[in-house]
């Protein structure tokens, strides 16, 4: 009787020890987990933190004239970032110009016109594009495609839209080849794989009662995409060209490559060289003296770094819209 | 006088015509790409190459030996540096933090920064270290692609470990393991071949690294493996050597060029291979 108690109680204290070995593994694999995932979260915080306190003997210095002033001095240490910020959004720009119809139709191909045996081989194609590092493209670009473009596209350019009015001063002036005009295309082929991956995706999750509805009632294949398709997906979409846009901003060894690096712009034309946040920081921070001029780079950094997140906030915003509206249909 | 009927036809026939263009517009780009680097770098390829030290500027014997080793070093540090803690995050936000706002305040940051501009996170190294001690370094450079690795795996590992299904974990808790057990032995194993497709790419992500590297490990003419000096990396030195208007240099650039190509290239495929072999898609 005894006995059994005795070994009774033995078990138990046996078991409790173990009981309390398994949950110290636990709690030490919680918080391990849960430390690394903080330390993501604190990543973004320390990169604001950081960023802003480097930048801050310029933005002491220049204040809010940094943003708009067009000098960039080193030598006097007097520094503005409207050039970079200009070259920065203009490259974009056209690079969405081009990349979004461009995107729209690989993902409309991909979705609805190609055999189904073809659609995965030109998918991951269409995706390698996105695999080849941005050095390759600035390599490429401004030794391939700047002299094909200076010798034939950019004096056909001129010679047709050249003389329309108002986007006619856009393509006038020496075609040289590097310069604006060529980043914002390289960044555009750049993005074609981010923004059509995307709009794929949202495509294909598009109920197919809905498209065979249309289809039902005599719609051709373009009038289901354009009328029912793509109101459908609509946030999908635009969230995906702002994923594209906030690439094409952060972008930096191919646009060094090909932009042309130069501080100054003295007409409208996109033919000009030029300079983006990324190009003057890849080109001039080894070289920049420690103090303002640093700082300058720093901040130009800074700037864009919030300007990336705001796009790609909003591109998280709308995307995830989407998906919650799609988990409440299903 | 066309019919609506007919308009409509030749609407849909313009706009099926043009979605077929843009394809052609994206595969143009790629071919062209991949065949000058096939067709340059090919001839830049030699028994120099992988023997040789990058050469001073205008020198025409030389390879890219000190710049192929100091890349594969610097890749893969900081793979073995990201890719665990990337994994335990992953962990978390899979298995423990789905309904926490730490959980999905994580989830949404690492999104931003799996897209944030890699420039920056080299600018933010920098500030946090190189400034700090004074000096570049290829440890720097390290802690710079880790940075870049970690969001990739994140994402990757979570992804994967949401895709077991739960009777897998519930199956693994009645029989008395404790939760470390489970997502280490059961859930984790199960999506290994996925979770080591997240590494292959954030892998092959680094490996063409340039903009983050040129705050931090620089690069080095010379032979050099200490960590706490600069340190020759191929990216850094295709950009150095694409800008020289030595005709060697740019051979060199080129050859480094297809080297780069190749490796994400075959590692992005390769991760595809191991994702599909395993889940037979």
């Amino acid at each position: 009787m005894s006995s059994t108690s005795v070994s009774a109680e033995a078990s138990t204290t046996v078991s409790t020890v173990r009981e309390s070995r398994r949950q110290i593994g636990d709690v030490i694999f919680f918080n391990l987990s849960r430390a690394f995932a903080a330390l993501t979260l604190l990543m973004l915080a320390g990169i604001i933190a950081s960023l802003f306190i480097g930048a801050w003997p310029s933005i002491e210095r220049f204040g809010f004239e940094f943003l708009w002033s067009k000098e960039w001095n080193p030598p006097m240490e007097r520094f503005g970032a409207l050039i970079p910020i200009y070259g920065t959004l203009a490259t974009s720009i056209i690079a969405l110009i081009i990349a979004v119809p461009v995107s729209f139709g690989i993902a409309l191909f991909l979705t609805e016109l190609s055999p189904v045996w073809l659609r995965r081989p030109l998918g991951t194609a269409i995706e390698l594009l996105a695999a080849i590092p941005s050095i390759v493209y600035g390599m490429w670009g401004l030794i391939i495609f700047a002299p094909i473009f200076s010798e034939h596209i950019q004096p056909l350019l001129t010679k047709t839209i050249g003389h329309l009015p108002l986007v006619g001063a856009l393509f006038q002036g020496t075609p040289i080849g590097i310069g604006i005009l060529a980043a914002g295309i390289i960044l555009a082929i750049m993005i074609i794989p981010f923004i059509s991956a995307v709009m794929r995706d949202v495509f294909e999750v598009t109920p197919t009662m809905i498209k065979e509805s249309a289809y039902g009632l005599g719609c051709t294949t373009w009038e289901v995409v354009w009328n029912v398709v793509l109101p459908y997906t609509r946030a999908g979409v635009i969230g995906g060209i702002m994923l594209g846009l906030g690439r094409a901003l952060g972008e930096t060894m191919a646009v060094t490559f090909v932009i042309g690096n130069s501080n100054f712009l003295s007409s409208a034309s996109l033919y000009e060289p030029g300079n983006s946040i990324t190009s003057v920081l890849a080109n001039e921070f080894s070289e920049a003296t420690p103090g303002l001029y640093t700082a300058s780079l720093i901040e130009l950094g800074l700037i864009l770094f919030l300007i990336t997140l705001a796009v790609l906030v909003f591109s998280k915003i709308l995307l995830l819209r989407l998906s919650r509206q799609d988990g409440t249909n299903t | 006088m066309i019919t609506l009927s007919t308009q409509r036809k030749i609407a849909n026939q313009v706009a099926l015509t043009m979605s077929m263009l843009a394809m052609a517009f994206g595969l143009f780009w790629l071919i062209w790409i991949l065949w000058t680097t096939l067709d340059l770098g090919l001839a830049g390829l030699s028994a120099n190459l992988f023997t040789k030290m990058t050469p001073p500027p205008g020198a025409s014997d030389g390879g890219l030996l000190n710049a192929i080793v100091g890349s594969t070093i610097l890749v893969g540090s900081a793979t073995l540096l990201g890719t665990p803690i990337g994994v335990f995050a992953g962990i978390y936000l899979a298995e423990f933090g789905q309904r926490t706002w730490l959980g999905s305040a994580t989830r949404f940051i690492n999104d931003l920064l799996l897209s944030a501009p890699s420039i920056v996170i080299g600018l933010f190294v920098y500030a946090i270290y190189v400034a700090q001690v004074g000096k570049f370094s290829a440890l720097s450079g390290v802690v710079a692609l880790a940075l870049i690795v970690i969001p990739v795996v994140v994402r990757t590992t979570e992804n994967m470990l949401k895709l077991v299904p739960n009777s897998l974990r519930e199956a693994a808790y009645a029989l008395g393991a404790p939760t470390w057990v489970v997502v280490m032995r059961v859930t984790l194993r199960a999506s290994a071949a996925g979770v080591i497709t997240g590494i292959l790419l954030a892998v092959a992500r680094i490996a063409g690294e340039t903009a983050p590297l040129l705050f931090t490990a620089l690069s080095n003419q010379f032979w050099s493996l200490n960590m706490n000096e600069p340190m020759a990396n191929l990216p850094v030195t295709i950009f150095k050597f694409a800008m020289s208007p030595f005709k060697d240099c740019q051979e060199l650039a080129w050859a480094g060029v297809f080297l780069i190509t190749m490796g994400v290239l075959g590692l992005n495929i390769l991760a595809r291979v191991v994702f599909r072999e395993k889940h037979k898609l």
